[in-house]
């Protein structure tokens, strides 16, 4: 299978996405060129910084009949439209009584590890999924990246995209043509039998390598990526869990109320997988500061492989682990 | 702009409808018979109908927390606002939103808003689809003095005149944002000079006048249609009761003078659009008075309506929440 990169997968959504139906418009800060020349400057605006006014202008577009996608950029900028975001987009639908559907998805990096310093670089997935009435996707994989962007444009409600800025350059194997993933189906990125480890984003890759490194020692990690975190597959990570009875969650926002509490919390509060649990789970999150710029205090912020080890060794404490 | 008789009858029917629909509300409302807040329109109906007058069915329109008018001048049932008022299964939005997220969109009415200036950007993107489908739609939003302190309206009014875009900005200055006098808020009050810093024509009515008002929106609408792009329409109104009540309406603290000089019968939008068609001999007393009495009954029938309906059942709390 060819290798395209992260961003080359998400451009490629986009433009089949446009060509499949002419109801898609783009409407972004930064130019497109490429997008540009083949659909014209009338569905591919770009836009003045005005994040509150395209934010609200996706929405009635979208209630309009048309399907727009519209970037924000970094997610640090979708604050500024966050009267469209948490008042508008997220209640539109079930305010109005379902009358309409507002098919509109919004994009943006996130993340840090990139030395940009606290406004940009943040993971606040959870301030949004805390919003009943958006969709959220996470994707770690260029695969996943294009299945899941062209799924969200399709999607019939608001979705937010969250497209993690250290994945942007990483490659991996893409399908030829057209497929969708689909919204809400988490992936086994690497199945194994003593530790569910679910990672987000980036930390997807950085799990996996733990899990490479700690197979020589003979542990036996699964891998868990949710892909999507509205509406979140907890029955595929409770069923993980359940068979190996130890959960680390990775995530780079801090702990608090994030969506690594989320997926603990849905693995806890279900009795079977509870009784099922060896050990107390552990979650690797960002410290609970704002991401320093500085690359040593900015890496004591954020995960990395050694604390993911740390993590699962400490749910593998008095386990007699296979070799 | 010439005006026939059906035309007109059906300005003033509607203005009185509104009218008598937020009288009976806030006497409902008193009565606990409603819930929730209430944000009458009273004095302003000159404002809505007359700027729906010039608009066609197909044209979108975007409202606000004071948003009874703008449903019933665009054509909605008052059966169904009803019922919503009442939260009963059968209101537009099945009793989820309320007075103040009353919308229909298969009149194009995209909805109250409870969030000044929330509104405009949703209707300007409503104008973005109008201008992509080429079939001379336009949309209008409608927003108070209080929104021009928002930094949606600046926003928006720059991104429309940018892309010349259908679009209406229908200004209601009703001299108030909830509590605080215009004068007290704002460095300028005259709304319309906003529009020549964003590269629109602006225009300043008479919002008690509702004819001046359709004519002004008819030639924006106009221009808007031929692709030239936005007019700010600044209406000066006066919003005749309080910002909002909810068991009982708030203590009035304006002077009986002012408040005198407003509802007076000579300046109030409706009487004096009726004592301009009957005194043209365009509507006779009599036919005034069948209005009266038609939407009178027809709000009879609208509370009777709202009561048949059951309240929504808990069990369809989830319902609605996600489109397939």
């Amino acid at each position: 299978m060819r290798e395209i990169s992260f961003t080359q997968a998400l451009d490629e959504a986009m433009a089949e996405e446009m060509r499949r139906d002419e109801r898609v418009i783009a409407l972004a800060t930064t130019r497109a060129p490429a997008l540009e020349n083949e659909f014209g400057k009338k569905r591919v605006r770009f836009t003045p910084i005005s994040e509150a006014a395209f934010t609200g202008i996706g929405l009635g577009a979208a209630g309009s009949g048309f399907r727009p996608v519209v970037h924000w950029g970094m997610v640090t900028f979708s604050f500024v439209a966050m009267d469209q975001i948490v008042n508008q987009a997220s209640k539109i639908r079930y305010m109005f009584g379902g009358q309409a559907d507002f098919p509109v998805t919004y994009r943006c990096t996130t993340g840090g590890g990139a030395q940009t310093a606290a406004q940009h670089s943040q993971s606040p997935y959870s301030m949004f999924m805390h919003l009943a009435g958006l969709k959220i996707i996470l994707p770690s994989t260029p695969a996943d990246a294009k299945g899941l962007l062209k799924s969200a444009i399709r999607d019939n409600n608001p979705v937010i995209s969250f497209e993690c800025s250290r994945l942007a350059s990483i490659t991996g194997p893409v399908p030829d043509g057209d497929y969708t993933i689909p919204i809400g189906v988490a992936d086994v990125k690497r199945a194994g039998n003593d530790v569910t480890v679910v990672g987000l984003a980036y930390y997807v890759r950085e799990a996996l390598a733990v899990a490479d490194e700690l197979a020589a020692e003979g542990i036996s990690i699964e891998v868990i990526d949710p892909r999507t975190l509205v509406p979140m597959d907890a029955e595929a990570i409770r069923a993980s869990v359940r068979r190996t009875g130890r959960l680390v969650v990775v995530d780079e926002a801090p702990a608090t109320c994030s969506a690594a509490s989320e997926i603990v919390a849905l693995v806890t509060e279900d009795p079977d997988t509870f009784h099922a649990l060896k050990a107390p789970v552990q979650r690797v999150c960002a410290a609970p500061v704002p991401v320093p710029f500085s690359p040593p205090l900015e890496r004591a912020a954020l995960p990395d492989q050694t604390r993911i080890k740390t993590a699962v060794r400490r749910v593998l404490e008095g386990a007699a682990v296979a070799v | 702009m010439s005006s026939g008789k059906v035309e007109l009858v059906e300005i003033l029917r509607k203005m009185i409808l509104i009218r008598e629909f937020d009288q009976l509300a806030i006497e409902l409302r008193k009565a606990r018979r409603i819930h929730g807040a209430l944000h009458p329109y009273v004095g302003e109906e000159a404002v809505a109908v007359g700027a729906c007058a010039a608009l066609r069915p197909a044209d979108r329109i975007t409202s606000t927390h004071r948003g009874h008018g703008h449903c019933i001048a665009k054509g909605a049932d008052i059966n169904r606002m009803m019922a919503e008022l009442f939260g009963r299964v059968d209101g537009y939005c099945k009793g989820k939103g309320g007075s103040m997220h009353i919308a229909d969109f298969a009149i194009g009415m995209l909805g109250a808003n409870g969030i000044v200036a929330g509104g405009m950007p949703i209707a300007c993107g409503a104008a973005l689809a109008a201008q992509l489908e080429e079939a001379g739609g336009v949309a209008a939003c409608f927003f108070g003095d209080g929104a021009t302190g928002e930094g949606e309206f600046h926003e928006t009014l720059n991104i429309a005149s940018l892309w010349k875009l259908p679009l209406l900005f229908v200004c209601e200055n009703n001299q108030y944002g909830a509590g605080n006098a215009v004068e007290s808020v704002r460095a300028v009050t005259d709304i319309s000079l906003h529009a020549p810093a964003y590269g629109m024509p602006g225009v300043s009515v008479d919002g008690n006048d509702v004819l001046a008002v359709r004519d002004a929106t008819g030639e924006a609408v106009e221009r808007a249609r031929r692709g030239a792009g936005p007019t700010l329409i600044h209406c000066k109104t006066f919003r005749s009761l309080f910002h909002a009540m909810r068991d009982v309406p708030p203590p009035e603290t304006r002077s009986a003078d002012l408040l005198a000089a407003w509802r007076g019968r000579d300046r109030d939008p409706i009487t004096r659009f009726e004592d301009y068609v009957t005194g043209s001999g365009i509507v006779t007393a009599a036919e005034v008075l069948a209005i009266r009495g038609q939407v009178k009954r027809d709000l009879e029938a609208a509370v009777d309506f709202a009561e048949a309906s059951p309240y929504p059942d808990p069990k369809d709390l989830l319902v609605d929440m996600f489109a397939e």
